[in-house]
């Protein structure tokens, strides 16, 4: 119904960013300068003043991100623009090193620049995929009318359990204290719990479900069984939105390091000049 | 007994209490009765603390009360102490519970038996009415209560709420923060509330945030417990609290019974009262809310002024300097020389009693225009009705050839499309030659045309003939449609009513002229939504022109009016008029089409069907989010946040998603937006744009909070000053972007003056006034949030894109 960044605005960003890339390759190739190639020749400061400028346009984008109400451009413009001129800067900055890629302070610049574009591509896929994945997981309901249901189905367990044995009511209990949603960051990136004592109970309550005609364990079978895949959907709720922030936690520091390795880079070049 | 007094005032209200000092300043005979053991109950139950408001403030107050913005605490206490020393005669406990007139003596009956008798009678009883309290063993227990000023106020209790309306939700779900909450319903549903607080109410009950006792009654209630009637018998429960939320009955059955007539059967419809406050029974007079003046300075004002009348002293009204300023323009001429002239040269003002073309004045605007000044623009989104008292107008109904005019002399009016649909103006309108117009808002006629039968007569009239003028029959002569017009009939219709259904017999059509309907057809035992009809447009011809029945049902979206022709007169119109035929049998052809296609895809109809059941039908601008593209990032509500105040207008969490799009809660603009309809000082607008937004003069009354069916108003306490991101990011100082502020500024006042205590209404304005629109659509890096009006976007083109 409404545009990806992908596919904003017919492709103009995509278009640019390959303007750009093709235009460096050309010149690259054409340019038959003294030595090898790097960024020392007037082509090598030509493109690593675009690389930089570049980055620095690329990191503005955090900025530009919490300045609301202003400016003409929406952001999706600009989150368009990034992710390709992003990718460009990889080809960019890589012509203007000249493939003179080696054990010391430029590469450190180079490094945590590609970290920074390759977490940005990662990024890219989760924030491009995951949305309908998360919507299809939902079918409809929150998060919180889902954990209201499970406080519903935990109450019916606890009462249908207490008219059962004693190792079938430990079980059920069990799955309705010890289970735990979230936890740790780990824990929610995993999306599942195999030790959770719902499926441990589910799993307990269905072997001994089977030969005798059992009412209330059937009941309790039948809640469990929507418990867990509740639990299920919500764990990979959980898990879906975890990833769509997670990146970030490489993106923004690492682009923190390359502007950093930047400075650095800049100046050793202009002190050893 | 015996005596009788001369003034006898009901309800010590700001009205009443007004009244009273005065005729004891001037050593009338009177005695002042009120309900309750205090002087003002409508303002000592407001919020403790409440910041109460002297809006208008351009009114001048003529009282021997004083009454100045401040805290409800202070203007109480001044009340009482300026009461006490004017010596004012006042009963308290004194509830009346009828008004005779016996000759020219009336007989007051109070509760407890007593009657007082008095010459004149002034009712300023307000509009709050009558709580209606338990009834059961132990109802006047302390532990219940029948209202809730601050829900933050209680914690860790257990309270039982008893009843299910939206008071009793809202409660409910306030106090469930931070208390454990029961909750009571006689019914076995929640019927007849808000849409908003339903989804509210069912979803805290199935997160167990909140447990109800669905088909109970309050049987009894204990020290410290009450015990309910349920349908599996009795049920004890332990609660410290019991807040009743029974609902009040308005004050018109009493008012009636003492012989007062009110207009029509309309539930909002107030009775009608002379320039000198009296009601059509002699002697008894209405002020304050009951009589239309919902403020208290007003009601200050009639006080005093009521009194005066009684003795015979024909004062001019407190608003004199209001309206001579409003008609300074046309001096020398007087203001009752200028109010005879608008009533003798505009007939539409005619059928108004003196009182009323006042008031319809005051709350005009006055427009001295010079010839070629536009008046409106084509496509404006206003509503307020235009007369003109001198001068012409042109109405440009070509928009290619602004040379095309219809021409409106004095007398005129116009802008009564706007005002009926909501909808875009249809033409522009300049005046051609000097001109004196007068603007009368959307709520002004709306009280008009509710109490003043013929007004509404006339306007139907003209507005029918234009109606199908502009929509129906462009270019025909008004000689051709006379027969059509005179035949036609206006239709009013619920949410969800039946305007036509698929079978039946077609023997008339409609033009849609204010709200929006669907129309479905059953495929395979189940209906299909086909489309969405927005007013402005014509439905039933189809089964009109092909003498068949009706192939599909059409229902309305939300309250609606159509003008209902019939089918006889508007087949001869057709048959006389070969280019209008083949103008809508072009449409015809085009609407069969447009259902196949849909009937191909009943996914793009469902889309429909909840949208409109989500109030987008009558929205105009409408915040949807596409949640196949949604990262959850919440950027849109810190942009909101951050370009308001630090208070998000919009929930993106919230609300009802089908398939991949999602409501979330924010404001729809509605093109009758309910938020406007009992607004005190009027500050509810809509601008030219459509945008709905609440302008500084607002009290904080709640009243549109509870209006509002999609729950988007808020009442929030005015921001803090506003810092920079620069100074958090580099500082630490302030709020981080998009957090709520703190609310404490030094001074403990806003820039307009109010305290820190008052609440006010915040809602999404469409960020007006901030270059490039709507913050939270543009701060939106994936492009899923997505501002659309119904129009355009529940077309077929859209849905099945
Ligand atoms: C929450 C809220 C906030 C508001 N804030 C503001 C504000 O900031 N500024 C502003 O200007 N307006 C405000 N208003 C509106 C204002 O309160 C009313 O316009 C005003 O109180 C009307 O005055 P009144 O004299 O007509 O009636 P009321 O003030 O309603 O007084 C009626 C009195 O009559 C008594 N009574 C009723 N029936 C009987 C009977 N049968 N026998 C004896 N006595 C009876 C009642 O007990 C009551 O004391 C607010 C309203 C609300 C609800
Ligand atoms: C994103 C931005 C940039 C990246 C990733 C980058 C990366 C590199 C790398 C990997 C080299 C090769 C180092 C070597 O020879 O071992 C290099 C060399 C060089 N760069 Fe950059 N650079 C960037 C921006 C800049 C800028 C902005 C300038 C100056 C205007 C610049 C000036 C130079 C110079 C002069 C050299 C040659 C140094 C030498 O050969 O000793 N670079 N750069
Ligand atoms: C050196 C290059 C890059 C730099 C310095 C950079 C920097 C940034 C910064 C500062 C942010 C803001 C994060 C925040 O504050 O939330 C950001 C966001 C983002 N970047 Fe990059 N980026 C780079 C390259 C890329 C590339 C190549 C891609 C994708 C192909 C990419 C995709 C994204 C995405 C998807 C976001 C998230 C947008 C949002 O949530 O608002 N970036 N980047
Ligand atoms: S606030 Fe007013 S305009 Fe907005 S959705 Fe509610 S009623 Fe409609
Ligand atoms: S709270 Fe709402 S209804 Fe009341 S004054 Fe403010 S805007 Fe108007
Ligand atoms: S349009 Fe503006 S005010 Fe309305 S929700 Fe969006 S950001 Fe908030």
């Amino acid at each position: 119904m409404h545009e990806s960044i992908l596919i904003y605005r017919k492709h103009r960003y995509l278009k640019w960013a390959l303007a750009l890339a093709a235009v460096s390759a050309v010149i690259y190739l054409i340019d038959r300068p003294l030595g090898a190639p790097n960024g020392g020749t007037w082509l090598g400061y030509a493109l690593g003043t675009a690389a930089g400028g570049l980055m620095l346009w690329l990191a503005w984008f955090g900025v530009r991100k919490r300045r609301y109400g202003v400016g003409k451009v929406p952001l999706e413009d600009w989150l368009s623009a990034h992710i390709y001129l992003g990718t460009a800067l990889a080809l960019i900055a890589t012509l203007h090193s000249g493939f003179q890629l080696g054990l010391n302070i430029h590469s450190v610049l180079y490094v945590t620049m590609m970290i920074t574009i390759i977490s940005g591509m990662v990024g890219l896929y989760f924030y491009v995929s995951y949305p309908r994945l998360l919507t299809e997981n939902r079918r409809g309901l929150s998060t919180e009318v889902m954990l209201g249901q499970i406080a519903e189905l935990d109450r019916d367990v606890r009462q249908i359990a207490m008219a059962t044995d004693d190792a079938t009511n430990a079980m059920a209990l069990k799955s309705t204290q010890d289970t735990i949603l979230g936890g740790t960051a780990l824990q929610q990136l995993r999306g599942f719990d195999e030790h959770c004592p719902t499926t441990l109970a589910r799993q307990f309550v269905e072997s001994s479900v089977s030969s005798q005609h059992d009412a209330q364990r059937r009941q309790l079978l039948t809640r469990l069984i929507r418990k867990e895949d509740l639990l299920k959907r919500i764990r990979r709720d959980v898990q879906l939105r975890c990833l769509l922030k997670v990146w970030l936690y490489v993106h923004v520091p690492f682009s923190i390091a390359a502007l950093a390795a930047l400075v650095t880079h800049v100046v050793t070049v202009f002190y050893y000049w | 007994m015996g005596d009788v007094y001369k003034i006898a005032i009901v309800g010590s209200g700001p009205g009443g209490l007004s009244a009273a000092a005065h005729a004891a300043k001037l050593g009338v005979r009177h005695v002042l009765l009120e309900r309750t053991d205090h002087l003002s109950d409508t303002i000592y139950k407001y919020q403790k603390g409440k910041y109460v408001m002297s809006t208008p403030d351009v009114l001048p107050l003529r009282a021997d009360v004083t009454f100045n913005a401040g805290k409800r605490e202070t203007i109480l206490d001044a009340w009482n102490k300026q009461i006490a020393d004017v010596k004012a005669n006042v009963r308290y406990n004194a509830d009346v519970t009828a008004v005779n007139k016996d000759g020219e003596i009336f007989k007051i009956k109070l509760a407890d038996g007593a009657v007082i008798e008095a010459e004149a009678v002034v009712l300023a009883i307000g509009l709050q009415g009558n709580l209606n309290k338990l009834r059961c063993e132990g109802a006047g227990l302390p532990l219940v209560q029948y209202q809730l000023d601050d829900p933050d106020e209680y914690e860790a209790e257990t309270i039982v709420v008893i009843g299910a309306g939206d008071a009793g939700i809202e409660n409910a779900i306030a106090l469930s923060k931070q208390n454990t909450v029961i909750m009571v319903n006689r019914s076995s549903e929640f019927a007849r509330i808000k849409q908003g607080n339903l989804s509210l109410i069912t979803n805290a009950i199935e997160k167990g945030d909140i447990q109800c006792y669905f088909s109970a009654e309050t049987h009894k209630i204990e020290e410290k417990a009450i015990i309910l009637q349920t349908a599996d018998g009795q049920a004890r429960v332990a609660c410290d609290r019991i807040i009743a939320r029974l609902g009040a009955a308005a004050p018109r059955k009493f008012v009636e019974s003492c012989g007062i007539k009110f207009p029509n059967e309309d539930r909002t419809s107030l009775p009608e009262v002379s320039p000198t406050y009296e009601s059509n029974v002699p002697g008894l007079y209405i002020i304050g809310a009951l009589g239309g003046y919902p403020l208290i300075k007003q009601a200050i004002n009639q006080g005093f002024e009521v009194v005066e009348y009684i003795l015979g002293n024909p004062i001019a009204p407190a608003d004199q300097p209001l309206i001579e300023r409003k008609f300074a323009g046309l001096k020398p001429a007087t203001v009752e020389e200028v109010l005879a002239e608008i009533r003798d040269v505009i007939p539409v003002w005619h059928s108004l009693n003196p009182l009323q073309l006042r008031e319809a004045m005051l709350d005009s605007e006055m427009h001295v225009l010079k010839t070629g000044a536009t008046v409106f623009k084509r496509n404006d989104y206003t509503s307020s009705f235009f007369t003109v008292l001198r001068g012409t107008v042109g109405i440009q109904i070509d928009a290619n050839d602004p040379k095309k005019m219809i021409t409106l002399g004095p007398g005129a009016f116009f802008g009564e499309m706007g005002l009926i649909s909501g909808r875009r103006r249809s033409a522009t309108v300049v005046t051609v030659g000097d001109c004196v117009l007068f603007e009368t808002p959307r709520r002004t006629m709306l009280k008009l045309i509710g109490s003043v039968d013929s007004l509404r007569r006339t306007l139907d009239q003209v507005a029918i003939m234009r109606q199908v003028q502009t929509h129906l029959a462009p270019g025909v002569p008004v000689a051709d449609l006379m027969e059509l017009v005179e035949t036609a009939e206006i239709q009013k219709f619920k949410a969800g009513d039946v305007i036509f259904a698929q079978g039946d017999k077609g023997d008339h059509m409609h033009l849609i002229r204010s709200g929006s309907c669907t129309v479905s057809m059953r495929v395979g035992g189940k209906d299909v939504v086909l489309s969405y009809v927005p007013s402005g447009n014509y439905i039933g011809e189809m089964a009109l022109l092909s003498d068949m029945p009706r192939s599909a049902t059409v229902k309305a979206a939300h309250a609606t009016e159509t003008v209902c022709i019939k089918g006889e007169s508007f087949k001869t119109l057709l048959e006389r008029n070969a280019p209008l035929k083949a103008s809508v049998e072009a449409k015809f052809r085009q609407r069969i089409k447009a259902n196949e296609q849909m009937q191909k895809q009943p996914e793009a109809g469902s889309i429909i069907e909840f949208l409109i059941a989500q109030g987008v039908g009558e929205g105009t601008d409408v915040l949807l989010i596409d949640e196949s593209l949604c990262v959850h990032c919440d950027n849109c509500e810190k942009a909101c946040a951050e370009t308001h105040g630090g208070i998000s207008r919009l929930d993106r969490e919230a609300g009802p998603t089908f398939a991949t799009l999602h409501v979330p809660t924010s404001c729809r603009h509605c093109e009758h937006p309910h938020c406007m309809s009992d607004c005190p000082p009027n500050a509810i607008h809509r601008t030219p744009g459509g945008e709905v937004y609440i302008d500084d003069s607002c009290i904080g009354c709640g009243n549109c909070e509870r209006n509002c069916p999609y729950k988007v108003i808020q009442l929030a306490y005015p921001p803090d000053e506003k810092f920079n991101i620069f100074s958090w990011l580099l500082f630490g100082k302030g709020p981080a972007p998009g957090e709520a502020m703190s609310y404490k500024s030094k001074n403990g006042r806003d820039d307009h003056g109010h305290s820190e205590k008052t609440k006010r209404a915040v809602k999404c304005d469409m960020c007006k006034g901030i270059p490039g629109g709507a913050s939270c659509v543009r701060a939106c890096p994936t492009g899923a949030a997505l501002r659309v009006s119904p129009e355009e976007f529940m077309s077929v083109t859209t849905l099945s894109g």
